[in-house]
């Protein structure tokens, strides 16, 4: 178990300059805000439950649009369907080839993002004390 | 069949799986390495493991097959397989991980603390484990008897005991570079014939595809008939064919059209929208595809091998990169096989395209049957790995929740590695009983249905378990015994029940469209009318599935 320090005295300074013991003290407040499921530390969570779903959500819809709408599209348009590009009918391109660079497109976009959630809700937790 | 190479070949794959396994078997001394590889795969090999496993038979044969007979409506498989990946890193990765959870009953236990939707949720494993072995062990069989004239039981048996011997033996960190090992493999299998191929095409003055006279044979062929069948020749008429008959065709003579098999003409081909099922088909098939795939037991079971949350979904992130750029190969083959296989066509065992191409296209000399060694190689590793995966899974659930719990330590407990191996022989041994048995199924409209019943029963636990605050154990069962039970009672009248006409057969042959918004709909009808049962701990669940790992909570 780690033992909170006390920090004071100038000793202690050269180890603050480590980052060490300050980071430590917040940071126990912080997981105890959390884990202890006080208001603050609740809401904290909520927030970040509900970013990273409207997130991926998001996401959902652009594959929706982009893909889940070609079906439809070829039924409603079928002259879209007799298009040809490089020699090679539309629908083939699309589907055989190009939908494959599009979800990983989109699967990057979220790691990247859905990692900068979570550096934002890291941040907000460790906050120094105002 | 006189390829001097397919037999070597196959036995090479065999032994360096065995190989590796015991390789593995040496490294593998705890039974935390046995069960999870001790959580310290790196997310480039666990990516290509999870892509080795995904890849099975149905990805390595059945989508060049689809393709061949039915054209560009059924991209949606290939585009649909992969994009299950995306719908897993969206919705499911990191929280899966940081669950701790090593199998769906073990997330059961997890996040809502019910011993019966753990057995609910083992039970599944089990069916789907079962359900998408035995074909890739009757197309095993298959394979062998198409390129090597060998028995078909023999394929099976082979496949189901090189599996369960190593699951048995190896574990699952034997089964991480086993199945590395065959992602690397199968792509290498596919990609050099392709090249080989594509450049043949191109010395041929490119052959168009869909040639406005309809499909000629490349080379004088001969047909043999086994059913009675009635042939529509290219200018109308028809002709009455016996069993036994031989028929001969020179080379550019148009490809009859034989009655009994389904294959779309040209234009059908090459235009989207002429779908048996139509758009409601098409939708179905995206949505079971879509969200099926984090609903396979033997695909989540990797997620716990990942370090922590963020490993987890750069790792997704590189299977759904490996996956697609594999999916580019099946079409490629299922494109050009109308021009060099269509006989196949006639025969409607569009199964085998990948495996004659080669041969078809570069002729029977030295490079072509090498070529085509090397494709028989690869869908061997293609059943070998994906029965591998699944097998572990379907081991893993066994040795954790029914045979610990028959040994009293419990269901959630670690099982021994005894317990383990046991669990493994039990597993293998059914669906090998089955595979023998069992009237030849088409593989890939079974592992669709897999699809299916996975999307309609775990999917909507997953998402809602991870992202939804309100969800009880009693909505959670409910919903699973409702949609996935519907997606199973479909999955059962396809294979057992009497053709359907019309709308029904649409609603039962891709059932997703509406099992899984039903499975949606009653797990949270349940869960807010049993408000009361929501797991009190439900904040520091959230908390421990969401946040963090570098927050050290």
């Amino acid at each position: 178990m780690e033992q909170p320090t006390t920090g004071a005295g100038a000793p202690q300074r050269t180890r603050i300059v480590l980052a060490d013991v300050v980071r430590r003290r917040d940071h126990d407040r912080a997981r105890a805000e959390l884990t202890e499921q006080t208001q603050v530390g609740d809401a904290l969570v909520r927030g970040l439950v509900r970013a990273q779903l409207a997130l991926a959500l998001r996401l959902s819809v652009v594959v929706a649009i982009g893909l889940g709408a070609l079906p439809l599209l070829f039924a409603v348009a079928p002259t879209i369907s007799t298009v040809k590009v490089m020699g090679i009918s539309l629908p083939w391109l699309l589907l055989g080839v190009g939908a494959f660079p599009f979800l990983v497109a989109v699967g990057w976009a979220y790691v990247y993002l859905a990692e900068r959630n979570e550096q934002d809700f890291t941040a907000v937790v460790r906050r120094p004390e105002r | 069949m006189g390829n001097p190479y397919i037999v070597p070949a196959i036995v090479a794959v065999t032994l360096a799986t065995l190989a590796i396994g015991f390789y593995g078997l040496k490294l593998a001394r705890t039974t935390s390495d046995f069960l999870v590889a001790s959580r310290v795969v790196s997310p480039t090999w666990n990516a290509a493991a999870i892509g080795g496993e995904y890849l099975s038979a149905a990805s390595f044969l059945g989508v060049a097959g689809l393709i061949l007979k039915y054209g560009v409506d059924v991209l949606w498989y290939p585009v649909g397989f992969a994009a299950g990946y995306l719908a897993l890193l969206l919705f499911v990765a990191a929280p899966l991980r940081r669950s701790g959870a090593f199998t769906l009953p073990d997330f059961c236990e997890v996040r809502l603390h019910s011993r019966g939707l753990r057995k609910l949720a083992t039970a599944f494993v089990v069916f789907i484990g079962w359900l998408y072995l035995v074909p890739q062990l009757q197309g095993a069989g298959l394979t062998l008897t198409t390129v090597t004239g060998g028995p078909y039981e023999l394929g099976a048996l082979l496949v189901g005991a090189v599996v369960t011997a190593n699951v048995a033996l190896g574990g699952m960190r034997a089964i991480t570079f086993v199945q590395a090992f065959q992602y690397w493999l199968k792509l290498t299998a596919l990609a050099v014939p392709a090249m080989f191929i594509v450049l043949h095409w191109q010395g041929d003055g490119r052959p168009p595809v869909t040639p406005p006279d309809g499909l000629t044979f490349p080379t004088a062929t001969t047909v043999v008939v086994e059913h009675r069948a009635t042939l529509t020749l290219h200018d109308g008429s028809t002709r009455e064919v016996q069993p036994g008959e031989e028929l001969v065709f020179q080379a550019g003579e148009p490809v009859p059209h034989v009655s009994g098999v389904d294959t779309a003409r040209e234009m059908d081909w090459l235009l989207p929208g002429n779908d048996a099922g139509g758009l409601f088909g098409t939708y179905s098939l995206i949505l079971a595809t879509f969200l099926g795939t984090m609903g396979l037991p033997h695909v989540l079971v990797r997620f716990y091998t990942n370090p922590n949350g963020a490993a987890a979904r750069r790792t997704t992130l590189v299977v759904l990169a490996l996956v697609g750029l594999f999916y580019f190969f099946p079409t490629l083959y299922g494109v050009l096989g109308r021009v060099y296989t269509p006989q196949l066509l006639m025969t409607g065992e569009t199964d085998a395209t990948v495996l004659l191409l080669p041969v078809a296209v570069l002729g029977s000399g030295a490079l072509g049957q090498l070529l085509a060694a090397l494709v028989a190689a690869g869908a061997f590793a293609a059943f070998l790995s994906s029965s591998s995966g699944l097998l572990t899974s379907v081991a893993g659930v066994i040795s954790t929740d029914v045979l610990a719990h028959a040994s009293d330590r419990g269901p959630g407990q670690r099982g021994s590695v005894r317990d383990f191996r046991v669990a493994a022989l039990v597993a293998g041994l059914v669906p090998v009983v089955l595979a023998l048995n069992v009237a030849s199924l088409d593989v890939s409209q079974v592992v669709g249905l897999a699809f299916a019943v996975a999307a309609s029963s775990f999917c909507p636990l997953l998402v809602l378990g991870i992202w939804w605050r309100r969800l009880t154990d009693l909505g959670a069962a409910a919903g699973i015994l409702v949609g996935g039970g519907a997606a199973v009672g479909a999955v059962m009248v396809t294979i057992l029940g009497p053709p359907l006409e019309g709308w029904t057969a649409a609603l039962i042959a891709q059932p997703a469209a509406w099992t899984v918004p039903l499975a949606f709909a009653v797990m949270v009808a349940v869960s807010l009318a049993t408000r009361r049962r929501t797991p009190p701990d439900v904040g520091s669940t959230m908390l421990r599935l969401h946040a963090p790992e570098s927050l050290r909570l």
